[in-house]
């Protein structure tokens, strides 16, 4: 099974021209991912890597049936692209461009929510059905297809994880990528129920980090709903407070969405939560 | 970002939300005529720095004579609050408190919305009703596609008043904040306390707003309002070069692909006994002239005694990153230690490429650590002896 993607997944690039567009189609596709088209305004009627680039989503979910897309438009555009997508009947959106106003993005999460669609990022890497598909710009290579679900708000952290997981053996069945940003489309209680619902994973980590309080919801929600065992990661114990350590909604406000409250709230709830990235593979075992 | 009190009123009262009258004042004699021109008996003289707490510092006086408001200033321009100079304050005029509301303008992560916030509890510190009577304050989302239209405004008005001139000016007051919010970019507009006089008028007393870093490039004239410290200069020096960098006062300096590894990487310093002299996320590529960008930012602090290079190669490939940090540090002059720890593709080949070189190579996170901390110990000691 796998959540989210796998073969069935006719994927769009909005922003295909563009240097990271290209680049990242260009991996998709060699991973195996069913690319059918891109868009890009003015560029209509052309083609990359094999594939017909349109004006308008709308134009290219005509022609080519996609369900899927991924947007690398620059920031100040992106919102706009998500809505677009979702208006044009995109079933699931996949944005990655970092630094989008957070006003903008409450508009277009709310827009894609109306439409009925499934928002993931912005500014997140997308997300990856090991030997199936990738939706993304995670290194291919590192994944190994398998039964542990991986849920995170980081890029490279998860990478690490991810990258030890497969060293120990471990496959993942999905891994996704929830964004860095204060509002993100899917979060942990979302995906969580995904993955419980999902045949193929067996037990899932989650990876969060200081800010907000979705990690101590997360808690209350498998303590009430998950029954796969769940292993935690949590970055940034040390940050200071007030201080943005990278990723816009990664803030301790007011004393609040520290690491170790959620630690605490995970612990509770029956999580095993690993002091160390490399720590997690021994958990799940 | 924050800015000022008295910034928070002047964007207020260019939304017609009604504030009283200040001035604002760098030194006690200025605070004395500002005391003449305001013309009333008693006013509130209030430390403007960009952080919390002040009234509980004592930046947040009253004063009823010229004598009074002269001593009050000096005491109030000579604090350090939370580490901020006080280096301006304003004078007010103290109004006739009848009740004290809160309101404010958030952005909710689990609403995924604007939030509007409000408490007949004004006047306190929100976090604390928040904790110990959250029925006492009521919270909104807001549709940002109905905004807060007229019917929705005066229904929230008459939580606080019965007297529908007092809700037509809460209401008018809601409508005003919320465009406010909207138009600027806000992550927090807030109203505390919200006061309603004896003769009943509302009037916003206190002012905070927050914004958003993302919108900054379409909000110049918010941009220009902005008062940095050094090391938020340095942080945005930082970004301008597609960094994320926070300061912190360790000893152990770090570049790391990537938010969430870097702050993974300052915990495990931490844990293994050291203590991290910033957080630093140089994005995801390494390229050589961003690691001599980012080597710069770090040797800039007297302080750091050894740099540990934390990367993931994923899309770069660790041989490629090993050539990039070969390349940059032949134009890097220190001696400082760097311990290096590359993991992810071609690893191996990465690590082989840095052998024998002036880099500490380490094969795990914990390995690399441990290599970081024990330099500084080591350094420590020589230095002790």
């Amino acid at each position: 099974m796998s959540i989210l993607i796998d073969q069935s997944t006719r994927l769009i690039v909005q922003g295909i021209t563009g240097r990271d567009g290209n680049f990242h189609a260009q991996k998709m596709q060699s991973y195996g991912t069913r690319l059918v088209g891109g868009t890009s305004p003015g560029k209509g009627g052309s083609a990359r890597l094999g594939v017909p680039v349109f004006n308008t989503v709308y134009d290219a979910v005509e022609a080519t049936e996609a369900n899927t897309s991924i947007i690398f438009v620059p920031a100040p555009y992106a919102a706009d692209a998500i809505m677009e997508a979702a208006d044009a009947g995109i079933r699931l959106i996949v944005c990655i461009t970092e630094g989008i106003p957070t006003l903008d993005v409450v508009k277009a999460y709310r827009f894609v929510q109306m439409k009925q669609a499934t928002l993931i990022g912005p500014n997140c890497p997308g997300l990856v059905s090991p030997g199936k598909c990738l939706v993304g710009i995670s290194p291919a290579q590192i994944f190994m297809q398998g039964n542990v679900g991986v849920i995170s708000r980081s890029g490279t952290l998860t990478y690490e994880v991810v990258y030890h997981l497969t060293r120990n053996g471990l496959g993942q069945s999905t891994t996704v990528g929830m964004g860095g940003d204060p509002v993100t489309g899917l979060y942990f209680n979302e995906l969580l129920q995904m993955m419980e619902e999902d045949e193929q994973t067996d037990s899932i980590v989650m990876i969060g980090e200081i800010g907000g309080n979705a990690e101590e919801l997360a808690a209350a929600y498998i303590k009430k709903h998950i029954t796969k065992p769940v292993v935690a990661f949590i970055a940034g114990q040390t940050a200071p407070p007030g201080k943005q350590m990278g990723h816009a909604g990664a803030i301790i406000s007011s004393g609040s969405g520290t690491a170790r409250e959620k630690i605490a709230a995970l612990e509770e709830a029956g999580v095993k939560v690993a002091r160390e990235p490399s720590e997690i593979p021994s958990l799940l075992l | 970002m924050k800015i000022h009190e008295y910034q928070s009123k002047e964007l207020f009262s260019s939304y017609g939300i009604p504030v009283g009258r200040q001035i604002l004042c760098y030194t006690p004699s200025e605070a004395v005529s500002a005391y003449g021109k305001l013309g009333v008996l008693k006013v509130v003289l209030k430390a403007q720095v960009l952080t919390g707490g002040r009234g509980k510092a004592g930046g947040v006086k009253l004063a009823g004579n010229a004598e009074e408001v002269k001593r009050r200033a000096e005491d109030i321009l000579s604090l350090t609050i939370k580490g901020f100079p006080v280096k301006k304050l304003i004078v007010t005029e103290a109004a006739d408190i009848a009740a004290e509301y809160y309101v404010s303008y958030i952005i909710d992560r689990n609403s995924k919305s604007v939030i509007l916030m409000m408490s007949r509890e004004g006047g306190i510190d929100i976090e604390t009703v928040a904790r110990e009577t959250p029925e006492k304050i009521h919270s909104f989302p807001i549709d940002p596609f109905i905004g807060l239209p007229d019917y929705l405004a005066r229904r929230y008005a008459f939580l606080f008043f019965d007297s529908m001139e007092q809700v037509n000016a809460l209401a008018g007051i809601l409508q005003k904040l919320y465009r406010l919010f909207m138009e600027k970019d806000a992550n927090l507009a807030e109203i505390n306390p919200l006061v309603a006089t004896s003769s009943g008028e509302l009037l916003a007393v206190d002012a905070k707003m927050t914004f958003d870093d993302n919108a900054r490039y379409r909000r110049p004239e918010i941009e220009a309002l902005l008062e940095l410290t050094k090391e938020e200069k340095t942080e945005i020096r930082a970004k301008e070069k597609g960094f994320s960098y926070v300061h912190m006062d360790g000893n152990i300096g770090c570049m790391v692909n990537g938010a969430g590894l870097a702050m993974s990487t300052m915990d495990m310093i931490k844990l293994y006994g050291g203590e991290p002299a910033n957080f630093l996320d140089i994005g995801g590529s390494s390229k050589p002239e961003k690691v001599v960008d980012a080597m710069k930012l770090l040797l800039d602090k007297t302080q750091v005694q050894v740099v540990l290079i934390n990367i993931f190669g994923g899309i770069t490939r660790c041989d490629d990153v090993a050539i990039g940090l070969l390349e940059a540090f032949k134009k890097i002059e220190t001696n400082i230690p760097i311990v290096v720890r590359l993991t992810g593709t071609n690893e191996e080949e990465g690590r082989r490429l840095l052998e024998n070189t002036r880099f500490l190579v380490a094969e795990s996170m914990s390995e690399a650590t441990r290599m970081a901390v024990q330099t500084v110990k080591t350094n420590e000691k020589h230095s002790a002896s």
